[in-house]
């Protein structure tokens, strides 16, 4: 069961101003790396292309299972997102939230299931709340939550400290642990506490 | 957890249930749609006093000009507001740009079947419009609205993403939707007052179908290009 | 051969050769309440003939650009809309102007000059999408994704027009191609050859245009690799 990501040569130019060149780079499950780089160095950029959310102008983000290059739509399947200008509805409350992905997904799953997955962040006094009532921290639970459901093998989480209290940090760091022992993470951050999370895998940045 | 089921078409169930779950509780579409409809009839129907002495065709034309109109205040909603909350990312991860498409397209289609529920039986009591051939106008209805969802969802699609507001929207789907407006104006005035309402409007309805036999796999074509950056 | 500047003074000359006898070798047209202005279809029907190639270049070179993602391709659709919509805009006039001497009313709902109208609300829609998009390539996919939406759509508008007008306007005079003399017949593909010519040097200038811009455009520092310039240019 072996999950690979391979870069190759990944460049983005916007309008001819380049933001990335020449990233090469391959990890292999398990484990965890980092992406590091001062802000406006392309980290978001970079973890977008990987996502598949960005074509990039150069290069290619290949995903190989056992060996197999990934379709698009396996691609989506196996890739968790947690960033901090990917928004959730706010006008849905948690579980509807939690409910669409799953559904979505095509995951056959209860009220029940996802209701006990709130429980997992405590989340799960506030499932029948709006999301807009929520706190940054909560929503950045509940992010976690839709960008797990599926139970990717891939996760990218994009600067997931920005704005935690200690406990919130301590759950990320739970996740990014219990998720690198069998699949990958990426994490981008210029956060010194969360260096840590993994090698660096590109720095990004003059 | 659950198995993963394949095929696209649960996907755009459940962005078509999501989008309606969030529509009712907002209510954003739909009341720009209908107070916009509501509000030109009623105009129109105190300019036109009495409305009498305003020919058929008039009508008819006044008529699927409101719907367009109306149309254009709110079709390209379902694609604007996923840029505007910034939610456009979390569906890109999640679903399929087929799968999108289709949910969208049904929620638009759905929103116009809303529009013309209100929007028609008003027009018909303030224009004083007798229908002749009621099974033809409603038919004409049901397909004429389907076709301008179907002409004018990518188009929403391509608007979102070049400006977050919806203002090129009118100008770029008016040349798109007006083989199906042609038509369904041709074919409304035939149920009105023609005598074989059924055989003169056979050929617009004909192109009615055709038009959306063409355009919607057009459509779903181009949106990956739309959808993905 | 429209490169070269003998290519050129060649179609010049060639076009003023056939303007001038449009007017004097070709004979006035029966049948017109105003013969003599009927020597207009000879300028009017290539530049309507012109405005729809140049539609259906703006289509293929979309669907190219999106298969192939290659900027050239959307330089050359961009180019095709442009002077799509210069003829259209003078097939409209040259339409009008005759309207106006042969039924003395500069609009009539005639479905072929209805279409090219419409058409040119395509051209316009086309430019109003373009200049909302800053980013290069966002520009070069969503205007493609536009123009082949429109094009089937324009497709079903010519089909449906002539019944559809002619149903809601009973009154209206279709203007027929059919049965010109030939002295007009040859006068208007002769004129329609040598705006054809113009057309493509228009076309291959603008393009040219187009990547002189973009080699300004490219930041002083970055590796220049020289630029495919069209092939065989030479000014």
């Amino acid at each position: 069961m072996s999950w690979q990501i391979e870069l190759r040569q990944v460049g983005k130019f916007f309008n001819d101003r380049p933001v990335l060149k020449g990233i090469s780079a391959r990890v292999t499950a398990p484990g965890a790396w980092t992406i590091v780089g001062p802000n406006g160095s392309g980290k978001s950029t970079l973890l977008r292309i990987i996502a598949g959310l960005l074509t990039p102008s150069e290069g290619e983000v290949v995903y190989l299972h056992n060996g197999e290059r990934l379709t698009a739509q396996r691609k989506r399947q196996a890739v968790g997102m947690v960033a901090p200008d990917i928004a959730l509805y706010r006008s849905l409350t948690a579980l509807e939230n939690l409910r669409f992905c799953a559904r979505a997904r095509g995951l056959k799953v209860r009220d029940g299931d996802l209701l006990r997955l709130l429980e997992q962040v405590q989340l799960r006094p506030r499932a029948h709340d709006t999301v807009a009532t929520f706190s940054t921290g909560m929503v950045q639970r509940l992010k976690l939550l839709t960008a797990l459901v599926h139970r990717p093998p891939v996760l990218l989480l994009d600067e997931p400290g920005s704005n935690l209290d200690e406990a919130g940090m301590y759950l990320i760091r739970e996740i990014v642990r219990e998720q690198a022992t069998q699949g990958i993470v990426l994490v981008a951050t210029n956060d010194t506490r969360e260096l840590d999370y993994g090698e660096p895998l590109v720095r990004l940045g003059s | 957890m659950g198995s993963h089921s394949s095929g696209w078409a649960h996907e755009a169930f459940a962005v078509f249930g999501k989008d309606w779950l969030l529509e009712l509780r907002t209510r954003v579409a739909l009341g720009a749609v209908v107070l916009f409809a509501v509000t030109s009839v009623v105009a129109a129907g105190f300019a036109l006093a009495p409305p009498s002495a305003v020919a058929a065709e008039v009508k008819a034309a006044l008529l699927w000009v409101v719907l367009f109109f109306a149309a254009v205040a709110g079709l390209s909603r379902v694609f604007v507001v996923e840029e505007e909350t910034r939610t456009a990312d979390a569906l890109r991860l999640v679903v399929s740009p087929a799968g999108v498409f289709v949910g969208k397209l049904a929620f638009n289609t759905v929103l116009m079947w809303a529009l013309c529920a209100v929007t028609v039986p008003l027009f018909l009591v303030l224009m004083e419009a007798s229908v002749r051939s009621g099974g033809l106008f409603f038919t004409v209805v049901l397909l004429g609205s389907t076709a301008l969802a179907c002409a004018t969802t990518a188009v929403g699609a391509i608007v979102a993403k070049a400006t977050m507001r919806g203002a090129l929207f009118g100008v770029l789907s008016f040349p798109v939707a007006l083989p199906p407006l042609l038509v369904s104006i041709h074919a409304t005035k035939a149920s009105w007052i023609d005598d074989n309402a059924w055989r003169v409007a056979t050929g617009d309805l004909q192109v009615l179908i055709g038009f959306m036999l063409v355009m919607v796999p057009a459509s779903l074509l181009v949106f990956e290009h739309i959808w993905s950056d | 051969m429209t490169n070269s500047t003998m290519g050129k003074a060649m179609t010049g000359v060639w076009i003023a050769a056939v303007t001038v006898a449009a007017f004097l070798w070709l004979p006035p047209a029966q049948g017109f309440r105003s013969p003599e202005a009927a020597r207009m279809v000879v300028f009017h029907v290539p530049c309507a003939i012109l405005t729809f190639v140049a539609f259906l270049l703006n289509a293929a070179y979309s669907w190219k650009y999106l298969r192939s993602r290659d900027p050239l391709s959307d330089g050359k659709a961009n180019a095709a809309a442009e002077l799509g919509m210069l003829f259209a805009i003078l097939a409209t006039a040259t339409g009008s102007l005759f309207a106006l001497e042969q039924w003395g009313s500069a609009w009539n709902w005639d479905p072929r000059e209805t279409s090219i109208v419409i058409l040119m609300l395509v051209y316009a829609a086309y430019f109003v999408l373009r200049g909302a998009v800053e980013e290069k390539t966002k520009r070069a996919r969503l205007s493609a994704a536009y123009a082949l939406l429109a094009f089937p759509a324009m497709v079903f508008l010519i089909w449906i027009l002539p019944r559809i007008v002619e149903s809601l306007h009973p009154t209206n005079t279709l203007f027929t191609r059919m049965g010109l003399d030939v002295t007009y017949r040859v006068t208007l593909w002769s004129f329609f050859a040598g705006l054809l010519a113009v057309f493509v040097w228009m076309f291959r200038l603008r393009l040219r245009v187009e990547q002189l811009e973009a080699r300004v455009r490219r930041q002083p520092d970055e590796d220049t690799t020289p630029e495919p310039v069209l092939t065989g240019e030479q000014r």
